[in-house]
């Protein structure tokens, strides 16, 4: 059988230490952090060591004609490395070495096995941060982020995982190995292939090395939270901080579900009794902090909420726990979390907010809403059991509720958790027909035999 | 239903599993395998495989679970609360129960839950142990011969005479404050009894009546780690029996897993056994490490001298995370006078040792540990201070080896060091 001899030449090729076939370990690649997905078992797990092992994986593959889905860390949200037709899981997690710090440069050079926190870390003693910093920073990989152009707590200000990558080594469908980018500010030398490869979910080639943007350290930082007693004050505060052309590195927000959780499950003396909290950061200049801030409080005064600056370090770090918990809690509450990612301009985030309550109320389903208020992006976290069906069926229904919603305020299907399989259904609503086709011709042109990840963002048939 | 019954008891646990991933930031174990089998998510997803009948209880199972050092790691960061253990203990025990356990494991436990032909079999070895380890300094030996340890381990060696051999079950002071029973714990009774030796020391120093039953064992946590529900349910009956017809004020242990066994796992398992369920909590509430109850006592500093040394201490993972004891070994140790207490980098991280994962997995057993080695020499501490007798035989055995200067002591060695001085 074919795959039986894929994995003999596999084995050839890599060695006996990089190729995973017990079927207890396959089982523990069917899945990712996705609610709500089938699972599935590949045939074969491989950890290449290098580059030129990835080039024999994608031979071997091509030869055989078994497709392969890239894997960093599996923390994904939108079951972008659930193996859906079998076949190669090609984790990257042995190829986890930083390559090289650049501070005259401001780059870094990684390989994409590296989790961004250890990378954070290395670059931490040169006074400089790489901004993007998902709610998995301590787990996910430099190439599944990259894959999945994450975003994170600081996107506001700082912008997606997008805005950080200068250049890319993808090894494609055909083995061939390319090199886009580089260390330069200034690059437009052709189509823009480091976009198109960021964010494109191991759909169209598995990526080998990345060069990624660093930036200074903000010098000073301020931390406030600020409560309101409707919802709508909330969303409006949101708009208006950024209509003083006030952007703060951090704006969060969490509504009266997920704090009231938050303060029964983790007991971080949030307010109770507030339909919505803020929590917002600024930071840059000692002096421009100032202003900002006093500009922030100013704001919230005005719609109608009150405010609580962080006078320290300590405090400081119990307002980001606060934030921390959210997940923890809402997860503690229910067994089955369902986390989605609707996105809207930043002038529609109260209506965005209201339509999530409105349409927890319809299916009387329990919604905790948090997420980046600041840009837009909403995490509804749905709260359910999986063992019931007729509530989960409520919950798919509220979901496709939630990203019309979205849409119809000019939003749009993901902020930041990408497509993968749990949102290509909806993807017409968004991009219409045509924009899909235009997604499917480039697929068909860098993998014509939907090789690489099948099944994710867009289907070739 | 308890977790001993399989893991259809555990099944609200699986389900609570958001796959979210957080536990690969923290588990060990993953972080030297980087195989998703490794961490919790991935043992968890196993377990409900078994549970669907989707998966066969065979050797690889079996090696999957066994992957597992219990260092409750995971527990702690999880989002959700899974209770990681709980699913681990399940799923061993029920994989014991439908593959039995591999023969020498069954003969040593076996063994382990009938006292007294194990205290005859370990002091027969103790005699002949110098023909199967030779001695390399005083307190350490090296096996000889491959006798299923490894050839580099460094082991402390049987005491000649065990600790409850070597004093009198009863000992009262002019008027007692307090008294307490001790469980000794197999280590410090066999390998350590200079552990047991200072808690006496220290405990009397402090107007506290001991009482050292003469009639207690194994605690019963390794066999229960391993699936022996059966067996490790027997040893704690045997020992709610013991210790419920005590008159004490507390119960003492100096090991963070006989603590755990006493406190968590007994009254689970005796949950609904009858006539035992209500005494396993009631001895389970008297349980505290000698920490806490020097802390709970009012601990006198002033009876102890300058040491003028630098040490650091390492957390036991059952110690800290699974009986919530971190603050108080730190306080104590801070208090004796000229002590400089250097704080390791991560003093709640696994040492590797894990009981019988140690002896299994000696390779990655021992990388975990070199992990541990790096943050104690980036200390420059003199001494490495640690709550469990297990933790300080793998510390030493890789200090040894790494010929790193440093010794460790138990917690409660370093109080009765300064009280020697006096
Ligand atoms: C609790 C929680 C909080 C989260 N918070 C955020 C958040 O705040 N912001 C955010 O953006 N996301 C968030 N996520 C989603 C997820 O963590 C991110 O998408 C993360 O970047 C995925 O990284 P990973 O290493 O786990 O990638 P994986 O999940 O392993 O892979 C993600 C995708 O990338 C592909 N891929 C992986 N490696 C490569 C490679 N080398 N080459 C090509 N393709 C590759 C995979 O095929 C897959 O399609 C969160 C997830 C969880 C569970
Ligand atoms: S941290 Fe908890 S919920 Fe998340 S994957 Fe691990 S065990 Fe599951
Ligand atoms: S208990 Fe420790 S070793 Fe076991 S899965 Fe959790 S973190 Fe890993």
């Amino acid at each position: 059988m074919s795959v039986t001899q894929a994995i003999e030449a596999l084995r050839r090729e890599l060695g006996e230490n990089n190729v995973i076939t017990a079927t207890e370990d396959l089982f523990c690649y069917s899945y990712d952090a996705t609610a709500d997905l089938p699972e599935q078992k590949p045939d074969v797990v491989v950890t290449p060591e290098n580059v030129d092992q990835v080039v024999k994986v994608v031979k071997i593959a091509r030869q055989f004609r078994l497709p392969i889905y890239p894997r960093g860390s599996g923390t994904n949200l939108s079951g972008g490395t659930v193996p859906i037709k079998g076949g190669i899981v090609l984790s990257t997690l042995k190829m986890n070495r930083i390559l090289e710090i650049d501070p005259s440069n401001l780059t870094a050079t990684v390989q994409p096995g590296v989790i961004i926190q250890d990378l954070n870390n290395a670059v931490a003693p040169y006074g400089l941060i790489y901004p993007p910093d998902p709610g998995t920073v301590n787990t996910a990989t430099m190439g599944g982020s990259v894959a999945e152009c994450s975003g994170g707590l600081r996107g506001l200000k700082y912008g997606v995982t997008r805005h950080y990558v200068m250049g890319l080594e993808v090894v494609l469908a055909d083995g061939e190995v390319i090199r886009y980018g580089g260390k330069t500010v200034k690059n437009v030398t052709g189509y823009d292939l480091v976009r198109l490869f960021t964010g494109s979910e191991g759909t169209l080639g598995i990526i080998t090395e990345i060069i990624v943007r660093l930036i200074p350290a903000p010098q000073a930082r301020e931390t406030m939270l600020a409560g309101f007693s409707r919802l709508a004050d909330a969303g409006n505060a949101v708009a208006d901080i950024i209509g003083q052309k006030v952007i703060p590195a951090t704006l969060e927000i969490m509504d009266r579900v997920t704090v009231e959780t938050v303060e029964n499950f983790a007991h971080v003396g949030l307010p109770t009794g507030v339909a919505a909290i803020l929590l917002i950061e600024v930071d840059g200049i000692p002096e421009v902090v100032k202003s900002e801030a006093a500009a922030v409080r100013q704001v919230i005064a005005k719609n109608g909420g009150w405010v609580k600056t962080a006078e320290n370090d300590e405090e400081r770090e119990k307002l980001w726990s606060a934030r921390r918990a959210a997940l923890p809690a809402l997860a503690q509450r229910k067994p089955t979390t369902i986390l989605e990612d609707a996105t809207v301009p930043r002038s529609k985030i109260t209506d965005m907010l209201l339509a999530v309550e409105d349409i927890g109320r319809r299916y009387n389903l329990v919604i905790g809403t948090f997420g980046h208020a600041g840009d837009g992006n909403l995490h509804p976290t749905i709260l359910a059991d999986a063992r019931n069906e007729e509530e989960m069926e409520r919950v798919r229904q509220a979901v496709e509720e939630i990203f019309r919603a979205a849409l119809n305020l000019g939003g749009t299907l993901s902020g930041e958790h990408g497509i993968g399989i749990a949102k290509k259904q909806f993807l017409p609503w968004e991009m219409g027909n045509s924009g899909v086709q235009v997604l499917k011709k480039i697929k068909q042109a860098l993998d014509p035999d939907n090789l690489l990840n099948p099944g994710k963002i867009v289907d070739l048939t | 239903m308890s977790i001993f019954d399989g893991l259809a008891a555990v099944e609200e646990e699986i389900l609570k599993c958001m796959k979210c991933g957080n536990c690969q930031a923290v588990c060990p174990l993953y972080q030297e395998s980087r195989r998703e089998p490794a961490v919790a998510r991935g043992k968890i997803r196993l377990a409900a495989a078994v549970l669907e009948g989707k998966l066969e209880p065979t050797a690889g199972l079996a090696e999957c679970f066994a992957l597992c050092l219990t260092c409750l790691a995971c527990v702690a960061s999880c989002p959700s609360g899974v209770k990681v253990d709980r699913i681990i203990l399940a799923a061993r025990t029920a994989l014991t129960q439908r593959k039995g356990l591999p023969f020498i494991k069954k003969t040593v436990f076996t063994g382990l839950s009938r006292p007294r032909l194990f205290d005859l079999g370990v002091k027969t070895a103790a005699r002949i142990q110098g023909l199967l380890f030779k001695h390399i300094e005083p307190g350490k030996m090296q096996p000889r011969f491959p006798i299923g340890l490894e050839l580099r381990r460094i082991l402390p060696p049987l005491a000649p005479v065990p600790f409850r051999g070597q004093v009198a079950e009863k000992h009262t002071v002019e008027r007692p404050v307090a008294t307490v029973a001790f469980f000794t714990g197999c280590m410090t009774n066999y390998l350590y009894p200079g552990i047991g030796q200072a808690t006496l020391r220290v405990l009397k120093a402090h107007g506290v009546d001991v009482i050292i039953p003469r009639l207690q064992h194994c605690c019963g946590a390794p066999i229960l780690y391993s699936g022996a529900a059966d067996l490790a349910l027997e040893m704690a009956r045997s020992h709610v029996d013991l210790f419920s017809s005590i008159q004490a004020d507390a119960i003492i242990t100096v090991c963070g897993t006989c603590g755990e066994a006493f406190k968590h796992l007994y009254p689970e398992l005796l949950d609904g056994v009858s006539g035992h369920g209500d005494r396993a909590r009631e001895v389970a509430a008297k349980i505290l490490d000698i920490t806490q109850f020097l802390h709970k006592l009012p601990f006198d500093p002033k009876l102890f001298k300058a040491l003028e040394l630098a040490v650091t201490y390492h957390q036991p993972c059952h110690l800290g995370r699974g009986l919530g004891v971190v603050q108080e070994p730190l306080s104590i140790i801070r208090s004796i006078p000229g002590v400089n207490y250097l704080p390791l980098k991560e003093p709640a991280r696994c040492c590797g040792n894990a009981g019988s994962f140690s002896l299994t997995h000696y390779d990655l057993s021992y990388q975990i540990l070199t992990r541990k080695l790096k943050d104690i020499e980036g200390t420059g501490a003199q001494l490495v201070v640690t709550g469990c007798p297990a933790c300080r035989m793998h510390l030493t055995d890789g200090l040894t080896q790494q010929q790193m200067p440093q010794k460790v002591v138990h917690t409660v060695e370093l109080l009765a060091r300064s009280l020697d001085e006096e």
